[in-house]
């Protein structure tokens, strides 16, 4: 479990990225849900926290590639491999990441 | 249809194939592709793939799974030798010829030649100066300071060649990005510590011993263990000679992909859509919607007007410019800042102004709003075409 940030600190519609190996993005949707997934597109390498967030879906800044925050799954070319997806919790009003061990499965 | 061929097998030839079968054609489907390699991404070969960083499983841009689904007939390492637009044929070099209903060119373009240096735009282009670069410090010389030459001076550099940059204009990108821009770029040459010459054209290569000769037009000559040329690309329609098709720098068609024949469609770097050849892979990835449903329609119904993008890393540096650059257009730095001539340390983010309206936007290093302001100009390129 790796704490991220406290809460207040990621508004909606806001990303943060966590230096792990491999690193994670932590977004909050604008209906204030917090996610996780694996921050390097499955595509090339690029930073999804530095993507375009919209509703659930997040766009990779490089090539436009999207993917569904709830499952990791890329719901259009050229990605074509899921993120890892990680459980998020918040404790005592900061955010943590339960960081996934298996491979993400595409549902 | 009953028959539809692609000639090339690289990726927009690949997304035509897809876009094929996701519009409902179930007919025959064969690829001819002049390559050995099923479809793969050259992005990476001037970049993540010559440092080592990126290994050739990274490249591929379709597994078997989806070729399996694809359902498509794969004539690789087979090059198109003519087209008989009457008989509806294609010919190929083995002898063979291809009925067919439907065609789909996507030859794309070759690298410009320049005898004695190594260029990069396919694989095997790659493995072979991956191959020179893993034996120890060398001299290297880039000719041509353009996105494949900046990118490889960069990846030449970070693998600790002594790197030299020549480009004959003033500044490389200048009609991409303009005077004041181009500088900005050009100092991550500098920063780099790789020597970077400008207006200075190159008039011949000489073989001295293990080493090249490069002589330049100033009088001066540089010596070089490596030399690698980046002078552009030449679209691939040689093949074509002969046809009815319109060809000049590239395959002629209207702004849906289709030329004079409506059976006939071209997309990717070979195409020369309303106008335009655009050598990005965007334009290649998106060209291929509009020209498949206008093919199978068999007149033109779709003209999209996306917003050309492109982008490019190098020295660590990310750039991504969206929109076009006419000469005297306005560029201010919207966000971030310049820092001796060259980006800051966080980037910076540039608009280019005409007549008060943002036509064009240029990001160093500033991914977010760059993908906001892109998308601006896609709205605004929506409002005023429709």
């Amino acid at each position: 479990m790796i704490p991220v940030c406290r809460q207040e600190d990621l508004p909606e519609g806001e990303s943060v990225r966590v230096d792990t190996a491999p690193p994670i993005a932590v977004f909050r949707t604008d209906d204030g849900s917090l996610y996780a997934v694996d921050d390097t597109c499955t595509h090339q390498d690029a930073s999804l926290s530095e993507g375009w967030l919209e509703g659930c879906l997040i766009e990779c800044p490089l090539h436009a590639a999207a993917f569904d925050l709830r499952t990791g799954v890329p719901t259009c070319l050229p990605a074509r491999h899921a993120l890892r997806t990680h459980l998020v919790t918040v404790e005592e009003g900061v955010i943590h990441v339960h960081v996934t061990v298996r491979e993400g499965t595409a549902a | 249809m009953r028959t539809v061929t692609i000639v090339g097998a690289s990726l927009a030839g690949l997304y035509a194939a897809r876009e094929l079968r996701a519009q409902g054609y179930d007919g025959r489907l064969v690829v001819v592709g002049d390559e050995p390699h099923p479809p793969y991404d050259r992005p990476p070969l001037s970049k993540d793939f010559l440092t080592g960083r990126a290994d050739e499983d990274r490249l591929a841009l379709t597994d078997a799974e989806e070729r399996a689904g694809l359902d498509a007939e794969w004539l690789l390492g087979v090059r198109a030798r003519g087209l008989d637009t009457a008989a509806r044929t294609v010919l190929l070099e083995d002898g063979r010829t291809l009925a067919t209903d439907g065609l789909v060119i996507a030859t794309g373009a070759k690298a410009r030649p320049l005898p004695g240096a190594h260029t990069l735009r396919t694989l095997d282009d790659a493995r072979a100066l991956r191959a020179r670069l893993t034996e120890g410090p060398q001299q290297v010389v880039v000719i041509g300071g353009g996105f494949i030459g900046a990118e490889t001076a960069a990846s030449c550099a970070a693998l600790g060649h002594d790197v030299t940059v020549l480009e004959a204009a003033p500044l490389p990108l200048l009609p991409q990005l303009g005077p004041q821009m181009a500088a900005v770029c050009a100092t991550l040459h500098r920063r780099a510590g790789v020597r970077f010459r400008t207006g200075t054209g190159v008039t011949g290569l000489r073989r001295t011993g293990p080493a090249t000769a490069v002589d330049l037009a100033d009088g001066h000559t540089l010596s070089a263990d490596i030399v690698i040329a980046g002078i552009g690309a030449v679209p691939n329609t040689a093949w074509l000679a002969g046809s009815t098709l319109a060809l000049g720098d590239g395959v002629l068609c209207d702004e849906g992909c289709v030329t004079a024949s409506p059976q006939v469609v071209a997309v990717g770097d070979v195409a020369r859509v309303g106008g335009v050849r655009a050598e990005h892979w965007t334009s290649a990835t998106e060209q291929p919607r509009a020209a498949v449903t206008n093919l199978l329609a068999g007149r033109t119904l779709a003209t999209p007007h996306p917003v050309p993008y492109f982008w490019s890393d190098q020295y660590g540096s990310r750039i991504q410019f969206a929109g076009r650059y006419r000469p005297g257009d306005t560029v201010r730095v919207t966000e971030g800042e310049l820092l001796d001539e060259g980006p800051g340390d966080d980037g910076f983010l540039a608009r280019y102004e005409r007549d008060g309206t943002t036509v064009a936007v240029l990001a160093v290093d500033r991914p977010r709003p760059f993908t906001r302001a892109r998308r601006e100009l896609g709205r605004a390129v929506e409002t005023a075409t429709t």
